[in-house]
């Protein structure tokens, strides 16, 4: 009987406590709110903006929903966490392995990378590719075009757009691709274990990957064209780039700050990872007959990876929370739009702010859980 | 067992006395504004991150402007003293969350009165010191003259958490123009992306545009267009509930505007209390019971006369002289051709 209550005792006063502070949170704020004549509700989400935003990957326009530029803003923080963790992790990867180099100017220009770029503020490092590109780019009119058909501007970088006919019949040309790669993939590891034959699957591979949509293009009815931006005069001076499509300088700063940041960090993460395997492990695959490229693909990278996810994990949160500083140069990011304008425009802060909060959280539990998978994949399986 | 049960005892206690405590103090009481403010011996009052003429500190913190005198005139009418401010600048963003919140008394911030925020957000705006309404800058060499001139895919400047975005909105959707609105949460950051060509117009409003333009790294190759796409009368603002403090702050504002009307200003004030007319008698406390209405003495008036001077004097030293607007347009007296007319002082 003593023990169940010292066992219970506390847990309860600690779920008191909890409850007693959020229930003192909950009366204070609406007491507070009610004295200043404030109403808490949800219902301003179905109410019109009235607001445009720069930039959108969905059709939206003033006359749609808070909830909808909501799912704008969101769409945004999804899209440049996303491109950045892509550049960050190869960017990492490749200066996590020079650090390791045995060459002293590729090794210690990675060191210089490294300790530059981690150790300068990232709001600093937002502002300065931002304002660097916005007076070192060219007005549209002056613009050299890269690659024959790219403008990268002060008030964009403006790509070709692709029109595409039959872009289904594409798609399923590429999914019987994948899925006979898969076929493949199960066909060879049986043939290894069975009879002990390699084939050349990774070649094997690539040419499914190519010739399954190419072949969409001959027989298929499948065609691409091209649109491509073309210069319009707005007035005497200013000119911009119609058709295409058109990424925002604030994007490509975003990511380039973002991404160079965080690369240092998955750097080394990585070379953590490389040097946390022993070297004994490499010396006796060498010494079973391996050749250096399987050494590194089948026995030092199983082991480094397990070192290295767990962290960086980390980094790619830290990245996607990071984003939000997205609002210091007109992304419109959920902050900027949500958090920011439909705040200021409808007064909700409280329930704003607290949906801003969850969202993150939420994008946050998400890539944890998708990394704690992949985790548990590569993880030691004992038998 | 007795001993948890007394400690358990003692948290509810805790709880239950926290509870008592924030319930008595959020009861409204009758100017409880005015009684802390003259508890703390300072007003607080929250302004912009510098807007010249209207609320801009120079290198040594002094604030100074129109929108800065309507807080001066407040601490000469509550604390008689019109230094016993504290400025708290705040982005357009976290402007009404810092008086809802209670960090700030007054808002004098160059905030436009519309009905949304007067009734939704738990705010109420007291008056109309400056009658503003919204405009695009542009560069000189475009030779674009006026807002019809506008092209698909302009690119337009802005500041965020302002009206200015839902204005522009209904402007260039009411005429079928399709446009990009770059919007930054500081003026100063709008200010340099426009500088640096990111955006071919700027829009806010046009006394902002007058004094940002100063900013510009070469302010002559830019013009302000002649038209005016909305109405934006800008004011002090307060907290909803504190009637009482309300009343001072309007009342601070009308007796500047007022004297300016009845030729009294900061160096004939005083000699005014002889005046033969009523009306001016009553500006300058020389008669009437005026400030007992609000729980100050009956010299609130004059003090802010004195010590801040009239609207006249404001806008001239704040707003004339420095070169951003020396035409009052709308901002002159109504018996001068202008629009600015408040309720008698009696």
């Amino acid at each position: 009987m003593n023990n169940i209550i010292k066992k219970f005792i506390p847990q309860i006063l600690a779920i008191l406590f909890v409850v007693l502070i959020f229930g003192f949170l909950t009366i204070n704020a609406q007491t507070n709110m009610d004295n200043r004549g404030i109403d808490f509700g949800f219902d301003f989400l179905s109410q019109e903006s009235s607001f445009d935003v720069q930039f959108s990957l969905i059709e939206y326009s003033g006359s749609d929903s808070y909830a909808r530029a909501f799912l704008v803003g969101l769409l945004n923080t999804l899209l440049v966490s996303f491109i950045s963790i892509i550049i960050c992790t190869i960017l990492g990867i490749i200066i996590g392995v020079a650090r390791l180099s045995s060459n002293y100017l590729i090794k210690n220009s990675a060191a210089w990378y490294v300790e530059f770029f981690r150790n300068i503020p990232l709001l600093l490092q937002i502002f300065f590719w931002y304002y660097a590109a916005l007076r070192a780019l060219p007005m549209p009119e002056k613009a050299n075009a890269w690659f024959g058909v790219t403008y990268m501007t002060v008030k964009g970088y403006y790509i070709p757009s692709m029109v595409w006919q039959n872009l289904n019949v594409f798609l399923y040309c590429g999914l019987a691709a994948i899925v006979s790669i898969i076929v493949l993939k199960n066909y060879a590891s049986k043939l290894r274990d069975t009879q002990g034959k390699q084939i050349p699957f990774f070649l094997y591979s690539v040419t499914l990957l190519v010739v399954l949509p190419l072949l969409s293009f001959l027989f298929g009815g499948v065609s691409l064209e091209f649109e491509l931006p073309e210069l319009k005069k707005l007035s005497k001076i200013s000119y911009i780039y119609e058709g295409g499509i058109s990424l925002p300088p604030e994007l490509i700063a975003l990511v380039l700050a973002l991404s160079l940041y965080t690369s240092t960090f998955v750097a080394e993460c990585v070379r953590a990872g490389i040097e946390g395997v022993t070297k004994g492990q490499k010396e006796a695959a060498a010494s079973v007959g391996l050749t250096p490229n399987q050494v590194l693909k089948l026995v030092i990278m199983p082991q480094a990876l397990r070192i290295i996810i767990p962290p960086t994990t980390n980094q790619y949160l830290n990245l996607t929370k990071n984003s939000s500083l997205a609002a210091a140069i007109a992304y419109p990011d959920l902050v900027l739009v949500f958090a920011g304008t439909a705040l200021m425009q409808t007064g909700k802060a409280i329930e704003i702010v607290s949906i801003t909060m969850l969202t993150y959280l939420t994008i946050s539990l998400t890539i944890a859980a998708i990394m704690n998978w992949y985790n548990k994949k590569i993880e030691i399986k004992e038998k | 067992m007795f001993k948890i049960i007394k400690q358990l005892t003692s948290v509810v206690a805790m709880f239950a006395v926290l509870f008592a405590f924030s319930t008595e103090t959020m009861a409204a009481k009758k100017s409880k504004t005015l009684e802390n403010t003259k508890k703390r011996g300072f007003v607080r009052c929250g302004v912009s991150q510098g807007l010249p003429g209207f609320s801009n500190a120079d290198e040594s913190g002094n604030w100074t402007g129109i929108d800065v005198d309507v807080c001066r005139a407040v601490a000469a009418a509550t604390l008689g003293d019109a230094t016993k401010v504290k400025f708290t600048p705040l982005s357009a963003k976290e402007r009404f969350t810092a008086l809802t919140s209670g960090e700030i008394d007054i808002l004098s911030r160059n905030t436009t009165w519309t009905l949304s925020r007067d009734a939704d957000i738990g705010l109420t705006f007291v008056g109309v010191n400056f009658y503003d309404g919204q405009g695009f800058m542009v560069r000189k060499g475009s030779g674009i003259s006026s807002t019809g001139e506008f092209k698909n895919g302009t690119s337009v400047c802005t500041n965020l958490g302002t009206t200015t975005e839902l204005n522009m909105r209904d402007f260039f959707d009411s005429r079928g123009i399709s446009y990009e609105p770059v919007v930054f949460e500081k003026a100063d950051e709008v200010v340099a992306a426009y500088d640096a060509g990111r955006c071919d117009t700027y829009t806010t409003d046009k006394s902002g545009l007058a004094a940002q333009r100063t900013k510009l790294s070469a302010p002559d190759d830019h013009v302000v267009l002649p038209e005016t796409i909305s109405k934006e009368p800008l004011g002090p603002v307060v907290r909803q509930g504190d009637s009482v403090w309300e009343d001072i702050v309007r009342w601070s504002l009308n007796t500047m505007i007022e004297a300016e009307e009845y030729g009294v200003n900061s160096s004939n004030a005083d000699m005014m209390k002889t005046s033969n007319n009523p009306a001016i008698k009553r500006l300058v406390g020389a008669e009437g019971e005026l400030g007992a209405a609000f729980g100050l003495d009956n010299e609130w008036n004059l003090r802010i006369i004195k010590q801040v001077g009239n609207y006249g004097e404001s806008y001239k030293r704040n707003i004339a002289d420095t070169g951003i607007l020396p035409d009052r347009g709308p901002n002159e007296l109504w018996t001068k051709g202008g629009i600015l007319y408040v309720p008698p002082a009696r």
